[in-house]
């Protein structure tokens, strides 16, 4: 409020100098206007604020903000109204003058909701010509909500000089509501503000048409009822793109949480249940690194995803070769045995993350690049999520490319496909577990990284993706990276056009359900691997 | 399958089992009762409940066990299977409350009175009838087991897929028991019972009670696993533990063999649930937490899959430890004793504390066996 209040005074006053010609002309009216806030009489008041209203006076923004703020005395003795500063210092409202010894009769002029709205209304409109385009679109806004009729020849007045193109179709937005609710306007000019409204076609829109009265012309009622169709057949449509964007962006979770699991699970065979502890190692570097950049060099703080990206892939990827070298290598051949003791090495790795942070939330913080939003139509699309789609798929696309273009990944292919072929043609086998192990945790790190932006960084992260991963793996088909893709997103989209329906928990149960009973009928994924493939 | 053979049924180890099993279901009530507090022997009030809760676990375990020591399948979803047959007897046991809740209502319990339902949802009919609870607490884990074990052997989902799956099946029931518009208490779930079959559930005899109801239980339930494993039946689930392939082509339907013991393992750790809720005195749904179930694992791989008197002694050995560990100051670094557990079991000691030793003492007759012709070479003709 107190933000708000500060930029209606200083616009007022630009204001003031943009019309001074106007004040010229209606020289005195402001003055007239004064007396009629001396009566204590709430219909002169109202009359009063009006007036001030279309007087174009500069002074009538602080005065009407002071009127606002019960700042505002009178004395009807002396005819004369006194504007008191928040440190209790009275100036005469008409001469601008301190005033040293106020009258004896001075009191406060009262007001009512009637007349609370009024100068709401007043300050909406004298905001209507503020300098800043950003300020005349809210007010117009502003004026479409509040409908006030007061405001049509301020609008009418501002639509001329307007030539910003958005806050000029606002302005017409605005005019349009005002007469398609005012009682004497023409049945055509309500029919063109309805086409108006219609195009504006959002929400807000909406509940101006099917808030109209019900004994309207025909025409006009015809008119309406199409409008309104019309309107929510738009609504439903962007309804739905919205959810698809949701989906979008909770599906480029899952595949971050899932594509190392994709190579773990999917190339290797090896179940990693500690798989989202290394999405939560990811994220604790980030944490780390933030921390350090703070205390060292807060100028870099927009790098430190930058930065931790790398970080948290070594990280990740070291205890991942670990893993692999101290445990998982004496176990295959036994998934079962090896989801058991990578169940044990993620309850080591949260609670040694517990006992090192503490167990509350760690906050990580937004570069300035990935906060905020803008408006793409009739949704709005938050610049972090935008960014961890982008930044997903192009993992994604690394992720592909390495594995087919590099020596390492096609070791990695080799192993997979044929293991003893693999070592007689000289490729060190047990190295390449390891590294290929290394990488998938290494990816998982790296999501960490993504996902300390949108989730809250605790040692339970992990916990919270490990079994949507999996589900995205299985979906997807072992041993499939595209498979992974298309089932990371068909489960994130899935899930958000079933939460309107179902709600966010009972959606989820449904998409657990559809993808057990899904595994009944293609037991090996999404996309199966075939011919000799599957025995490997 | 004609006479059993009762030789067959116990062999030493389950005799020395059921023995000692009678033996503490015997001893803990009279040490617990009879003997006055201040002595040595004394077992107080705490420890019968807190032995009781182990028993119910040992069960869980044994029927995890039967299904993964002998059949070969790995559920990570075995907790809801205990957790809805607890959910059946919290519910017979809330009915139980009647006008002593908060709310004093006759017929809804605490917690649906404060979410303003009007009624009684159709799905707590007849629960204030023990013999109905009772038959739900085997009937409701039975039939799920059923149908989801119907669908995904009959699809062939096996290994790890099952693995994860009933994982998710526990998961997705979770967040469900969860949400307050379930009807079953939302996160805080079924507590505050009163009586059980009349009897004040929080006295000292009624949990002597239940503890050697629960011995009971589960010395029954063993000799159920024995009996099983022990028939042509359990030689066929051994066969698809080792190579399910070949038992197929062999002609035995897999997937029913499979189906049959599965339900009957939901059925045993439903029991279980039922049998722990009383004595434990709340349900919530963070008992259908996959990591319960995974930790249910643990107990049977260390005591040694595949052995029965090795889950129930698995059970023991970490629950006791788990009590050891998070009543003190050493509460912090339980985890990292369970997780080192889980590593430590599966690297080092793959046959669990009792398959190991079977193995050493068949190592030992392997030799004396040797040792012996090698001595009387006539006697081997």
């Amino acid at each position: 409020m107190r933000n708000f209040h500060d930029r209606v005074v200083a616009l007022v006053f630009v204001v003031g100098f943009l019309i001074t010609g106007a004040t010229l002309v209606h020289a005195g009216a402001y003055e007239d206007a004064l007396a009629g806030l001396t009566t204590d009489s709430f219909i002169d008041t109202a009359d009063a604020i009006e007036a001030l209203a279309a007087s174009g006076d500069p002074r009538t923004g602080p005065l009407l903000e002071a009127l606002k703020d019960q700042r505002l005395l009178y004395s009807a003795e002396a005819k004369k109204v006194f504007i008191k500063d928040p440190s209790d210092k009275l100036t005469d409202a008409a001469t601008g003058e301190a005033v040293a010894t106020p009258p004896s009769d001075i009191d406060n002029v009262r007001l009512n909701n009637r007349v609370r709205g009024l100068i709401d209304a007043a300050i909406g409109s004298l905001t209507l010509m503020a300098n800043e385009s950003s300020q005349r679109f809210d007010a117009a806004q502003a004026v479409f909500k509040s409908r006030d009729p007061a405001a049509l020849a301020n609008i009418d007045k501002a639509l001329e000089k307007e030539s910003d193109p958005r806050v000029k179709r606002a302005l017409i937005e605005a005019r349009a509501a005002i007469v398609l609710y005012s009682s004497d306007t023409t049945a055509e000019d309500k029919i063109a503000a309805i086409a108006v409204i219609r195009d504006r076609g959002d929400q807000d829109a909406l509940g101006l048409i099917d808030g109209l009265p019900a004994d309207l012309p025909p025409a006009v009622r015809q008119a309406a009822l199409a409008a309104s169709s019309k309107i929510q057949g738009n609504l439903a449509l962007w309804s739905a793109l919205q959810n698809a964007w949701y989906g979008l962006s909770l599906g480029s979770v899952l595949l971050l949480a899932a594509i190392g699991l994709a190579i773990t699970f999917g190339v290797m065979g090896v179940i990693n249940m500690a798989h989202g502890e290394m999405v939560m190692l990811g994220a604790y570097t980030t944490f780390v690194v933030q921390e350090l950049i703070r205390a060292h060099n807060p100028a870099l703080f927009d790098y430190s995803l930058v930065i931790a990206v790398p970080l948290a892939f070594l990280v990740a990827g070291a205890v991942g070769v670990a893993i692999e070298r101290g445990i998982i290598r004496f176990l295959y051949g036994r998934p079962l045995e090896t989801l058991l003791a990578t169940w044990g090495l993620s309850l080591i790795l949260q609670q040694a993350v517990r006992t090192i942070f503490g167990p509350t939330n760690k906050e990580v913080g937004n570069p300035s690049w990935m906060s905020g939003a803008f408006d793409f139509g009739g949704i709005t699309i938050t610049y972090n999520r935008l960014w961890i789609i982008c930044f997903t798929l192009a993992m994604f696309v690394a992720l592909l490319g390495m594995l087919r273009f590099t020596r390492l990944g096609l070791e990695m292919r080799a192993v997979t496909q044929n293991r003893a072929m693999a070592a007689a043609m000289g490729i060190r086998t047990a190295r390449i577990d390891a590294l290929t192990f290394g990488l998938g945790s290494g990816i998982a790190g790296i999501a960490g990284v993504a996902l300390s932006q949108i989730d809250n960084v605790s040692p339970n992260l992990g916990q919270g993706y490990i079994i949507d991963s999996f589900m995205v793996v299985v979906f997807g088909g072992v041993g499939n990276l595209w498979g992974t893709l298309v089932g990371a997103f068909t489960l994130g989209i899935a899930n958000k056009f079933l939460e309107p329906y179902a709600g966010a928990v009972l959606g989820k149960i449904a998409i657990l359900v559809l993808i057990i009973l899904f595994i009944q009928k293609r037991p090996r994924g999404l996309f199966a691997l075939k011919g000799r493939a599957v025995e490997a | 399958m004609g006479a059993f053979p009762i030789t067959r049924l116990l062999d030493k180890a389950s005799t020395i089992f059921l023995v000692l099993l009678a033996a503490f279901a015997i001893a803990i009530p009279i040490l617990n009762v009879v003997v006055p507090t201040g002595s040595a022997f004394h077992v107080s009030t705490y420890f019968v409940a807190l032995f009781g809760k182990y028993i119910c676990y040992a069960m869980l375990a044994l029927s995890i066990d039967l299904i993964w020591g002998y059949a070969g399948i790995l559920s990570l979803g075995h907790s809801a299977f205990f957790a809805l047959g607890g959910y059946a007897m919290g519910m017979y046991l809330m009915r139980q409350i009647g006008t002593r809740g908060v709310y004093a209502h006759p017929i809804l319990p605490d917690f649906m009175v404060f979410l303003n339902w009007p009624e009684l949802p159709f799905y707590w009919y007849g629960f204030n009838w023990f013999g109905y609870a009772a038959l739900m607490v085997v009937l409701v884990p039975g039939l799920l087991a059923f149908v989801f074990g119907w669908f995904a052997f009959r699809s062939r989902v096996t290994g790890v897929y099952l693995s994860i799956i009933t994982q998710a099946m526990t998961y997705a029931l979770m967040l469900g028991f969860f949400r307050n518009n379930f009807g079953f208490g939302g996160n805080n779930g079924l507590t505050d019972f009163k009586d059980i079959l009349g009897f004040n559930v929080q006295a000292d005899s009624t949990r002597n009670c239940l503890l050697v109801m629960s011995c009971l239980a589960l010395g029954l339930s063993f000799l159920i696993c024995r009996a099983v494993v022990t028939s042509k039946l359990g030689k066929v689930l051994v066969a698809i533990r080792d190579a399910e392939a070949r038992t197929r082509f062999l002609g035995y339907r897999v997937e029913a063999y499979k189906l049959f013991v599965f339900t009957l393992s939901a059925c045993m750790a439903g029991i279980a649930g039922a049998l722990y809720v009383p004595q434990v005195g709340i349900i919530n749904p963070s008992e259908f937490a996959p990591g319960n179930s995974i930790e249910a694992v643990i107990w049977v791989a260390v005591g040694g899959r595949g052995t029965l008197t090795g889950a129930v002694l698995g059970a023991f050995v970490v629950n006791y430890a788990k009590t050891f560990f998070t009543t003190g100051w050493l509460a912090p670094y339980w985890l990292f004793v369970l997780g080192s557990l889980f590593i430590a079991v599966t690297l080092l000691l793959p046959r669990g504390i009792v398959g190991t030793c079977a193995w050493w003492h068949e190592r030992y007759a392997e030799k004396k066996a040797i040792a012996l012709p090698a001595a009387a070479p006539h006697a081997a003709e």
